[in-house]
């Protein structure tokens, strides 16, 4: 029989946490806020929590920009292209590695994990990505991150710790080869883990900056993080130096940050269990 | 005892496995039993060859004249020009320095916060406020550095939120993203802000892993809440703690390019501007790629050393490593 008491000890806890909660928050909820505001409440700074004269036409105005139209269909294309290539490639040599009988297996995992140590570095590999002919195509940001290092070990010890070997051995006998086996059986066992690392991808790709600022240069071609980097950060620091006209075009950048990032605010009860499993499963040891 | 002799057998038993001389027949023979393995791994491995390791051989053009026109092989070697010319650059100090003091901060109060954190969450007994907590914690981790960037500068802004805060106190508003004495603690604060709560999920893992058992015999004991603190909670955290402390020391070379270059401007440059930052600049700004390419190895090899260190060190205690 535990009964919780509030000793004035988790009494200053919780107030700490609930701090931590509120900085966490209160952001976004600012940013909503204002960005759901009248001009003259927001030049006034009267905006904190709750919108005032509440009005959608900075949302109007973002969804209006042609930019933006175009950079959320190029995410969304990048998105969905490079979570594919990149979960059925991860998911392929994942279940290679985790085989013991793979030929030069030991070999292969060196010369994987030596990439997180030790890497050509931005300028040769942008030189490699340009004699491909990858620049200014959408497969510049798909291919040069297509495999990452921890996704692809995360999988391979959920293969070697949660595939029944009898189950392989059976269907061995049963003439299917690894192949076979690899997409009638482990695939279809391997649901969970396949939605976490797809997540990870999906929003690694939906957040990335650095390949398209890299290896894009035709603004037709850009996602949206380039477009937003473009519309708030060079713009404001443009204000930086310029005059003070800033005030109202608060409401407007917040909106803009809100729309880039609002699948992702979405999503996000439904990601964080995801990506906390991945986490785990990333713990254990093999 | 005996566990250990065990292990020593199976060890010596492995080391005379792998060093069994393979004849050309048995390399045939798991060549063709995995050919479908191989197959599959196939993709990964050209992955890996093309967009890491030809990069690693393209590093040859950091000790030559590299030509856009001649190309990699047949552009003339210069042997250390490119280096010399970092090492005796007036940006050389600045920059090593940048780099590290980033890093190094970064680490300072980035690394216990997350305990502290999770040490907090743990003395909660309302699961529901503690899951509420923590799952609100992470969103941010999953927020791109360009929105985290965007809200840091807007919120930053002479006319900000921030300002308009401190002017309560009587504070004249000041322009915080063209204050060089002021970028790395804005970094690290947004850093913080963004990756504490995720960076806890191991503490919180390793905390749930600790007996009650243990609790309820301190409690008989007459142990106080500090007292089970320090016995048995700190002790139970403290292998996790020690793997991602080493980890993190061997990161702190690998300061993310995307935020500093995000929140950076040429006023900040003295204090903000990191090797990887400069790289990009000289390198695929100005074009002078074989020097870049010098700069990016060299912090390139001592990045490398911090990482090897940290995972032989971790390794030496018993812990995890990378390999």
């Amino acid at each position: 029989m535990k009964k919780t008491k509030i000793t004035p000890f988790t009494f200053v806890i919780s107030i700490l946490l609930l701090g931590v909660a509120f900085v966490t928050i209160y952001p976004f909820l600012h940013m909503i806020a204002v960005s759901l505001s009248g001009d003259v409440h927001v030049m006034r700074g009267e905006v904190n929590l709750i919108p005032k004269e509440l009005t959608f036409k900075n949302y109007e105005h973002v969804l209006s920009d042609p930019r933006i139209v175009t950079g959320y269909l190029n995410t969304i294309l990048y998105v969905t292209l490079g979570t594919t290539i990149s979960l059925i490639i991860t998911a392929m040599g994942a279940y290679a590695l985790s085989k013991k009988e793979m030929f030069f297996r030991k070999g292969f995992m060196i010369m994987i994990v030596f990439t997180i140590l030790f890497g050509g570095g931005m300028i040769p590999t942008f030189l490699v990505v340009k004699s491909l002919g990858l620049l200014d195509t959408i497969w510049a940001m798909v291919l040069p991150q297509a495999v990452s290092t921890w996704n692809l070990i995360i999988m391979r010890t959920f293969f070697s710790a949660t595939i029944p070997k009898e189950l392989e051995e059976s269907a061995k006998i049963d003439g299917l080869n690894d192949l076979g086996i690899f997409a009638r059986i482990v695939l279809p066992l391997s649901k969970p883990v396949l939605a976490t690392i797809g997540l990870f991808y999906a929003v690694g790709i939906w957040n990335n900056f650095i390949l398209p600022l890299l290896y894009l240069r035709d603004d037709a071609l850009y996602p949206l993080q380039v477009i937003l980097r473009n519309l708030v950060l060079v713009e404001q620091m443009a204000d930086v130096s310029g005059g003070d006209a800033v005030v109202v075009q608060e409401s407007i950048q917040y909106a803009t940050i809100l729309v880039s990032t609002l699948p992702i605010l979405l999503l996000y009860p439904f990601l964080q269990k995801y990506f906390v499993k991945g986490v785990m499963i990333g713990s254990l040891k093999e | 005892m005996e566990n250990l002799e065990g292990l020593e057998k199976e060890k010596t038993k492995r080391k005379k496995e792998y060093h069994k001389p393979l004849n050309k027949k048995t390399i045939r023979k798991k060549l063709n039993s995995s050919k479908y393995l191989l197959i599959l791994f196939a993709p990964v491995l050209l992955y890996y060859l093309i967009f890491h390791y030809v990069p690693m051989f393209g590093i040859v053009i950091a000790f030559k004249d590299y030509n856009l026109f001649k190309g990699v092989l047949e552009s003339e070697w210069v042997g250390l020009k490119y280096f010399q010319m970092f090492i005796e650059s007036p940006d050389f100090f600045n920059l090593l320095r940048n780099t590290f003091l980033l890093g190094l901060y970064n680490f300072i109060f980035g690394f216990p916060i997350p305990i502290i954190f999770a040490l907090l969450l743990n003395e909660l007994k309302n699961m529901y406020f503690k899951r509420f907590v923590q799952t609100l914690s992470y969103l941010p981790h999953f927020i791109s550095n360009v929105v985290v960037a965007s809200m840091v500068v807007v919120f930053l802004s002479p006319s900000g939120i921030i300002n308009r805060l401190i002017s309560f106190l009587g504070i004249e508003p000041l322009n915080w993203m063209i204050m060089p004495e002021m970028f790395r603690t804005i970094f690290v604060t947004s850093e913080i802000w963004q990756h504490m709560g995720w960076e806890a999920i191991i503490y919180l893992a390793a905390l749930t892993s600790i007996s009650p058992q243990l609790y309820e015999a301190a409690e008989i004991d007459g142990a106080g809440r500090f007292a089970k603190l320090w016995y048995i909670t700190l002790p139970g955290i403290l292998p996790a703690i020690f793997i991602v402390g080493i980890l993190n020391i061997g990161k702190v070379l690998e300061i993310g390019f995307e935020k500093v270059f995000l929140l950076y401007n040429p006023v900040t440059y003295e204090t903000a501007d990191i090797i990887s930052t400069y790289v990009y600049r000289v390198g695929l700004v100005q074009g002078n790629y074989s020097y870049a390419t010098a700069i990016g190895l060299f912090l390139g090899v001592i990045s490398f050393i911090f990482l090897f260190g940290a995972n032989y060190l971790s390794k030496r205690f018993g812990q995890e490593s990378l390999w």
